[in-house]
């Protein structure tokens, strides 16, 4: 689709948030009491906010929730019987004001589900959303989308992309049919680019990630790993915040003749991860499983997703409890 | 902290230890763990007021005591968890060198684990003031406020496992949460998987829990966890009249008993 | 609430509780038949994550019996429960379930008559406090959740 870029004025992007609420479920961030940064489904247009960085988790879970149930079955004497999920019960979902890396992220989610089998729950998750992003025009020490390809504005993910002005207002970039469908349900609120100036943040790039991906595939045996992540306890918090990590764990659960098969989040991070039957741990210390989770998104990832596994939103930095920084690591890889 | 940067390069070139665990500065600013093998290097090891990890969940990592001998910066809760690892067999006194540091931030002369016992005997060890006003409020709610407080503030979780992996009393290289014959706590992060897997840590922490906030610094999601476990550090002090962590050679509130413990509601 | 039958789970301990049951039956005693029983070695096996299951799968109450103290079969476990009860309790208040609905009791093998108290008390008292909504709802909830999946 060809894309175009319309204006829409502060007082109606108020108007374009509660006519989609109206209808839909609209994922929005908003401050919460202990003033971190969640999305909830259709807040109060007040209390969304346009002026966060980033929020704790990712969105990642709109396509990727924590717990997704598989089938349910039941347990009779002599057989069982399975009922599929019902995917007519996937809400349609508009994902408001998430930024440049998170929206770039469901194009890495889908080079991970989608690589040979079509994961039929997340293509149906990503196929009921739309995304309405919202240009950096704040950032911090952490981010560094710049590093890995994107920009506080990039695109990629968005359906209408909408960028701040010096006098408030905002640009939307249209950018697939979805958005235009958007664009088209509230015609009356878009209106011609004036020549105001966009508010972008800088952010300034720290490594090269063509370098990183290149110098990894002779590092695997390098003391850098074992180095850089003493201090590591092996949480699963950068995996669960990260919008790109994909691991999952599959679990029945039953109870009495009735039970569910569900995938939860699971994380490379933890020492039962690779636990083999017989007891043998091929990851069987934390440098090796450090080392697997840049290893998958710098060098396995680009090599057979043709994808990288990082956007460069910063969270696993900012949320991690012992500051295992992964900018500054890759800003060492690269020189090794 | 002279002192301690010229105590570290002595313990480090006389070989005493072969690493020293403790503080330093990253190059963003934000204050983290070091481990420092090379004497030239202690020069990186800082402490203040930001210092607030408890280094001692390192005592028991694998990388780290290949190293060999340890010696770890160590304030009053550090000091604690030592005393709670070498009670539980899970570390032995003479495989480290504490360097403690004193309330005001002080180098201390830990000579061996008797005078850390002494010092620690003499220091304050309920829970810290920032948090017995937490819990005083809590405790002042009504039933039906607190399970709705709890089940708002679990609700958050996603079972990452940052408050259980911060924690140096967590040393069990198989949780509970993944024991799956049977299946003790739901996988998913739920609030109510969520509600049973916290029950079952500050359960597994009664009478361990040294009150050093970790848990809850740990936690992307911003859960008050330690509340938990510090209502039950209260009680075990109440009940049995015990702070966890003051000796080498005490027994667990909870693996050990009282003919005559009192309780007021068994029929 | 007057077609309320509390659902009760007795954790008992094989040795003295569960033989005091069983003494209440062949004594002829009646009781109340919301109750089910289930067996184990001794308190010192009866870990607390099972009355929180009991709870999750629609229990209203809970009885958790065994040896009087000095009795233990295995000398010590009851002391040991004691313990793990208190605490227990202590942090069940602290987030707010009702521990209302869960009687702690020594019931020897000669106490047959006791059995049937512990038993009609119970029922008695979960019958005024009815149905255990909030932690039902709770884990009904929970499943809601992953319908949506927010
Ligand atoms: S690896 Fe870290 S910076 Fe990269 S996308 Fe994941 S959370 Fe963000
Ligand atoms: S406060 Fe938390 S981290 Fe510290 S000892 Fe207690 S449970 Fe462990
Ligand atoms: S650190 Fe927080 S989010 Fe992670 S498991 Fe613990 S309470 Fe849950
Ligand atoms: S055998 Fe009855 S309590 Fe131990």
């Amino acid at each position: 689709m060809e894309t175009t870029r319309k204006l829409i004025r502060k007082q109606s992007v108020e108007k374009l948030y509660n006519a989609l609420t109206s209808n839909r479920q609209v994922y929005a961030p908003v401050v919460a009491a202990d003033k971190q940064i969640e999305y909830r489904y259709n807040p109060g247009f007040a209390e969304v906010t346009f002026g966060h960085i980033r929020s704790t988790l990712s969105v990642k879970n709109v396509v990727f929730p924590k717990v997704e149930n598989l089938f349910f079955y039941t347990n009779a004497r002599s057989e069982s019987t399975i009922t599929d999920i019902d995917m007519s019960r996937i809400p349609e979902v508009v994902l408001w004001g998430a930024h440049p890396c998170d929206n770039a992220a469901f194009d890495t989610l889908r080079s991970i589900f989608c690589w040979d089998i079509k994961d039929e729950f997340f293509s149906k998750r990503l196929e009921k959303l739309a995304v309405i992003g919202l240009s950096c025009h704040l950032s911090d020490e952490y981010c560094f989308c710049t590093s890995v390809g994107l920009s506080p504005d990039s695109k990629k993910g968005s359906d209408i992309l909408l960028s701040l002005l010096k006098n408030g207002d905002y640009h939307a970039d249209i950018l697939t049919e979805k958005g235009n469908e958007i664009v088209k349900s509230a015609a009356d609120l878009f209106e011609t680019v004036s020549d105001e100036k966009e508010v972008i943040t800088e952010v300034k790039q720290k490594f090269s990630h063509e370098q990183v991906t290149s110098k990894l595939s002779a590092a695997f045996e390098h003391p850098f790993w074992v180095e850089n992540s003493l201090r590591c306890i092996g949480c699963g918090a950068c995996a669960y915040v990260c919008p790109t990590c994909a691991c999952f764990d599959i679990q029945d659960e039953t109870r009495g003749k009735n039970g569910k098969r569900y995938r939860s989040w699971d994380s490379c991070g933890f020492g039962l991860f690779t636990l083999h039957t017989s007891g043998h741990n091929p990851r069987e210390v934390q440098s090796q499983r450090w080392r697997q989770r840049i290893m998958h998104k710098f060098s396995y990832m680009p090599e057979r997703n043709e994808s990288l596994g990082c956007v460069g939103c910063g969270r696993c930095s900012s949320g991690c409890p012992v500051d295992m920084n992964i900018a500054e690591q890759l800003e060492a890889l690269q020189n090794i | 902290m002279d002192n301690l940067v010229k105590r570290a390069k002595e313990l480090l070139e006389n070989k005493t230890v072969q690493v020293v665990i403790g503080y330093e500065a990253g190059p963003t600013g934000v204050i983290r763990p070091a481990f420092i093998t090379d004497p030239e290097k202690a020069g990186k090891l800082i402490y203040n007021d930001k210092c607030d990890q408890n280094l001692a969940v390192y005592l028991t990592k694998k990388e780290v005591k290949n190293f060999g001998k340890m010696a770890i910066v160590a304030t009053l809760p550090v000091m604690r968890s030592i005393m709670m690892l070498i009670s539980e067999q899970q570390l032995f006194a003479e495989s480290i060198v504490v360097l403690g540091i004193s309330a005001d931030g002080n180098l201390l002369d830990i000579a061996d684990i008797n005078i850390m016992q002494g010092y620690i005997e003499k220091s304050d060890l309920s829970n810290p003031e920032k948090y017995k006003a937490l819990l005083a409020e809590l405790n002042k709610l009504n039933p039906e406020e607190k399970f709705a407080y709890w089940q708002k503030e679990l609700s958050k979780c996603i079972k990452c496992y940052a408050c259980r992996q911060a924690c140096p009393m967590c040393y069990c290289t198989r949780c509970t949460v993944e024991v799956n014959q049977p299946q003790w706590i739901p996988v998913q992060a739920n609030t109510h998987g969520n509600m049973e897997w916290h029950i079952l840590r500050a359960m597994h922490l009664a009478g361990r829990c040294i009150s050093c906030g970790e848990c809850g610094r740990a936690c992307p999601v911003g859960i008050p966890c330690h509340l938990l476990t510090m209502q039950l550090t209260d009680q075990v002090y109440t009940y049995f009249k015990v702070y966890a962590g003051t000796s080498d050679k005490m027994n667990s509130v909870l693996s050990t008993f009282e003919p005559n413990d009192k309780e007021s509601f068994i029929i | 609430m007057s077609d309320f039958e509390p659902k009760v789970v007795a954790f008992v301990c094989n040795w003295c509780t569960y033989a005091g049951a069983d003494l209440t039956g062949t004594s002829r005693i009646k009781y109340a038949s919301n109750v089910k029983i289930i067996r184990f070695p001794c308190t010192g096996r009866i870990d607390f994550m099972l009355l929180l299951k009991a709870f999750a799968n629609g229990a209203d109450g809970i009885i958790v019996s065994g040896c009087h103290p000095n009795d233990c079969h295995y000398t010590s476990g009851n002391f040991h429960a004691k313990r793990r009860w208190i605490m227990f309790k202590e942090l069940m208040d602290f987030m707010g379930i009702d521990m209302n609905r869960i009687t702690f009791s020594w019931v020897s093998a000669a106490e047959g008559a006791k059995w049937a108290d512990v038993v009609n008390a119970t029922v008695t008292r979960i019958r005024e406090l009815g149905p255990y909504v909030s932690y039902k709802e709770m884990v009904d909830k929970s499943v809601e959740e992953e319908v949506k999946n927010g």
